[in-house]
């Protein structure tokens, strides 16, 4: 094994409010009791995966008006959840989705503390920024943060947090019985902090000691310049929606040519785009589990949502198995605008009529129904194959730097990341791009390759020094 | 359960002690117990105290003693010697967890203890506190609970910037009426509300998976909270489905009119600080005024009294401990509690005397964590009357019923209304 491969990063997302997941199928059990949360947890320990991923729900989602009923609803709240299943599980990373816009720096960042501290050093946080008035009615201040400001916020929230973090220098804890000192130093002011900003304007003293990984992993998905600036800024995790080979390619030169701009190496940030699997013992087999998750995960009346999402009006009256509307979005009998006919999903098509017009020439070129053409353009799995031809593909990914890992999705509540762990990892630690055991005592950063925060200030004292 | 007639047998007149009934005991975590100094004596692990082996194992060892449910204390501001500022001691624990995460962490591994975390009603946002409890709720199968606490100081206020709070009139505070208290009570007794309503926003039968209709909820049975309040709004229903309790138990400590007036409207169970037999009789009766005053209609308050302990096998040990502590502080351990420094024997005399005058039991805050909760397990439980296990979950451990949802009892009623309607005409 030429020691300069390239490790392959997988994280496990929970299968749960997503249209990928499979509520129907007899395999799928709850998505709300704590053992469907514990027995994903562990299949991702047993695999060996860097961290687990759950994302946020701050209301339920509706559509045409009224709650959304198709796809799986109701989670849990996410840092409860990952403070539970710190204490199952001994290795694998916990990673939660928390909004910079309706918490507050002081509360999340101690909450996210006291995940480190109890899960020893496995935390994370992607940091994600809806902010309008939909999801705010359920919040104190409502739907008070402009559109454009949404990062500016999630900027300062998180070099907020991070001075939060700091407040408490590793060593303040004396804790020496004899001496009666239980802080080090009072001079230290343990936790002590004061920051004014154009978003925030508070100081005090934090609660929270430093914990393990002192900052947890900064996880960060959005796909705008602003996105894309933020993480450039503080990720150390990227999300990204890009999996088709090339693209992913193109995403990841972008991406990580932009760190040299902030001092950072390329080492200091991972991309991991997500993706979906279907396993056969052969490639036929494969392809028709492939097509039968599709089927399911796109039926008629989703067919027709998904339509409806990207038209903005109501189609209730088209047949999934007949041809797309003649109409582009935003003409014909619409009652409503592209964009708003769905509230609690991020917003998915800014181009509507020339995404539309594109799916209407394919279908008709190709003579696709509405079902069979949304199956193609949304349902089709990123890896079809045999474990070993799975594995190859995305050893061939990261080796090529198109990314350094996945956010592997799957498809049913408990069992839906079973057969990946049991069948495709074995394949990847094969071919000596995956640990096949945990580094004892290792924090999720460590697990990640990823450099220790701080290091970059520490380095510069050392030089000036 | 009471019908709008006598609460209760009269305090003074019910002395009778039924020594079958089992006292609700608590216990009250935080830090490395109640006493300033405890972090200094020899049993203490003043370095472990934010670690996940500490929390652990002191609540696997509090359910194996047959503690009925831990309080877990917790704040938006250090700790502090002095009231409503912050300073510069260090020869007191400071730092915290927050509360609601160490109890879903403890949560997996335990299976029969209630979890009471501490979580402020001020600055934080309703919504995450309600889901983050139902959570807890789901992760412990049924064993969570709720103790809202207000914050008030301008300094806590600080860390969030989001609100200017006046320097606390402290002789409106003790003379119990000041509109900024009175204020906060209110604002706390809308985050309760809006808490409840969002954990009855799922009917049980919501969720229906019905492959057939490709439906998996009925929307019918999911009920946005519509709350519009002095201090915020929320719209929508929980993301969370109801919970294994449904609501789970809301405890308030309480000191004096305004907050016994929150218990009142708002709580399942009060904490209170009688300091002697006087007080005892008095403070009931005053919780249960409240409840009159207030409406309250159910089942009453579960009234616990707070007693701070240092327990050693002879009262001259146990003073001569808590003087230990004491000097090591500085000043006597300042407490709204009562502090009680005696021997196993006399911390049961001391139980009985309350459950005689008609209170539910006592939280019990340890001077020393782990030693008095050591001194709990091995001496003080065991001599009480064996815990009822009839059920997992911390209503029926506490012999609360399962509340039944609003949302489906309104439904109910309205469909026996039009029953008793059709009948009529």
């Amino acid at each position: 094994m030429p020691a300069t491969k390239r490790q392959v990063h997988l994280a496990a997302h929970f299968p749960g409010v997503n249209s990928t997941t499979l509520w129907a199928d007899p395999l799928h059990r709850s998505q709300i009791d704590f053992t469907a949360f514990e027995h994903f947890a562990r299949t991702a320990e047993r695999g060996r995966f860097d961290f687990l991923f759950l994302a946020e729900g701050l209301r339920l989602r509706e559509h045409k008006g009224q709650l959304h009923e198709l796809d799986v609803v109701g989670r849990p709240n996410t840092l409860a959840v990952l403070a539970a299943l710190a204490a199952v599980t001994e290795h694998v990373g916990l990673v939660g989705t928390l909004n910079s816009t309706f918490n507050e720096p002081y509360e999340l960042a101690r909450q996210l503390s006291t995940l480190d501290h109890l899960s020893d050093g496995r935390a994370g946080w992607n940091v994600v920024t809806s902010s309008d008035a939909f999801h705010g009615a359920n919040f104190r201040r409502g739907g008070y943060l402009d559109h454009a400001d949404r990062y500016h916020r999630a900027n300062e929230f998180v070099s907020l947090a991070k001075e939060l973090w700091d407040s408490w220098s590793s060593d303040a804890i004396a804790a020496d019985r004899a001496s009666g000192r239980f802080l080090a130093d009072a001079a230290d002011e343990a936790g002590a902090f004061a920051h004014r900003g154009a978003q925030f304007d508070v100081r005090g003293r934090f609660t929270t000691p430093a914990s393990p990984q002192r900052y947890p992993v900064i996880v960060q998905a959005g796909d705008s310049t602003d996105g894309r600036d933020f993480a450039s800024e503080h990720a150390e995790v990227i999300f990204s929606r890009h999996s088709a080979f090339d693209e992913a390619q193109a995403f990841y030169a972008d991406v990580k040519g932009r760190l040299a701009g902030w001092g950072r190496t390329e080492d200091s940030l991972k991309i991991l785009p997500a993706v979906t699997f279907a396993i056969g013992d052969s490639q036929a087999e494969a392809e028709e589990v492939a097509r039968e998750i599709s089927l399911a995960q796109v039926t008629p009346r989703n067919a027709i949502t998904a339509l409806e999402q990207l038209w903005g009006t109501d189609l209730t009256g088209y047949d999934a198995d007949g041809p797309l509307p003649a109409f582009d979005p935003g003409e014909g009998p619409a009652d409503t605008v592209a964009g708003t006919i769905t509230k609690g999903w991020a917003p998915r098509f800014p181009n509507a009529v020339q995404i539309a017009r594109a799916w209407r020439a394919q279908s008709e070129a190709e003579g696709l129904s509405i079902r069979e053409l949304v199956i193609k353009v949304a349902g089709r799995q990123s890896f079809i194959g045999t474990p070993s031809h799975i594995a190859a593909e995305l050893d061939r990914y990261v080796q090529e730097r198109a990314t350094d890992g996945f956010v592997v999705v799957g498809t049913t509540s408990p069992h839906g990341l079973d057969a990946f762990a049991d069948r495709v990892v074995p394949e990847l630690q094969a071919r000596g791009v995956y640990r096949t055991e945990y580094e004892p005592g290792a924090t999720l950063r460590q697990n990640l390759e990823l450099p220790e925060p701080g290091a970059r200030v520490a380095e510069e004292v050392r030089r000036v020094g | 359960m009471h019908d709008g007639g006598p609460l209760r047998p009269g305090p003074i007149g019910s002395n009778v002690v039924d020594m079958t009934r089992r006292p609700t005991i608590a216990v009250a975590l935080d830090g490395a117990g109640w006493h300033p100094a405890a972090w200094r004596d020899p049993s203490a692990l003043p370095a472990d105290l934010f670690s996940r082996r500490y929390w652990r194992d002191l609540v696997q060892f509090a359910e194996r003693a047959e503690v009925d449910f831990v309080t877990i204390e917790d704040a938006l501001g250090l700790q502090s010697a002095t009231l409503w500022s912050s300073d510069d001691r260090t020869d007191q624990v400071r730092g915290r967890l927050d509360a609601l995460l160490i109890a879903s962490f403890l949560a997996p591994v335990t299976s029969r203890i209630g979890l009471v975390p501490t979580v402020t009603t001020t600055h934080t946002e309703p919504f995450h506190v309600a889901t983050g409890l139902q959570t807890l709720d789901f992760a412990s199968r049924g064993r969570a609970g709720w103790r809202p606490q207000l914050s008030g100081s301008p300094h806590e206020a600080a860390h969030f910037g989001r609100r200017t709070v006046p320097p606390v009139d402290v002789e409106a505070l003790l003379s119990g009426d000041s509109e900024q208290i009175r204020a906060g009570f209110d604002e706390a007794r809308d985050v309760v509300e809006v808490v409840r309503r969002l954990w009855d926003s799922w009917e049980d039968d919501a969720i229906i998976r019905d492959a057939a209709t490709g439906r998996f909820i009925d929307r019918e049975k999911i009920h946005g909270a519509e709350f519009s309040g002095e201090w915020f709004d929320v719209k929508g229903a929980s993301i969370v489905p109801r919970s294994p309790q449904g609501q789970p138990l809301v405890a308030v400590l309480a000191h004096q009119t305004i907050p016994y007036e929150l218990a009142a409207t708002s709580a399942d169970l009060v904490f209170v600080t009688p300091h002697d037999d006087a007080q005892s009789v008095s403070i009931l009766a005053e919780v249960r005024e409240a409840e009159a005053r207030t409406g309250r209609t159910g089942r009453a308050l579960s009234v616990l009294a707070e007693v701070l302990v240092v327990l050693e096998s002879t009262p001259a040990a146990a003073r001569a401990a808590l003087e230990r502590l004491d000097e090591r502080n500085g000043s006597p351990v300042a407490s709204d509690a009562l502090v009680f420094a005696g021997t196993p024997e006399q911390l049961l005399e001391r139980i009985h005397g309350w459950t005689a005058l008609g209170y539910d039991g006592v939280r019990i805050r340890p001077a020393r964590l782990p030693r008095d909760l050591e001194q709990l397990a091995e001496w003080v439980l065991p001599a009480l009357p064996r815990a009822d296990a009839a059920g997992a979950t911390l209503r029926e451990r506490l012999g609360f019923e399962l509340p039944e949802n609003r949302y489906t009892a309104a439904a109910a009623g309205g469909a026996a209304a039009a029953r008793t309607n059709e009948e009529v005409a």
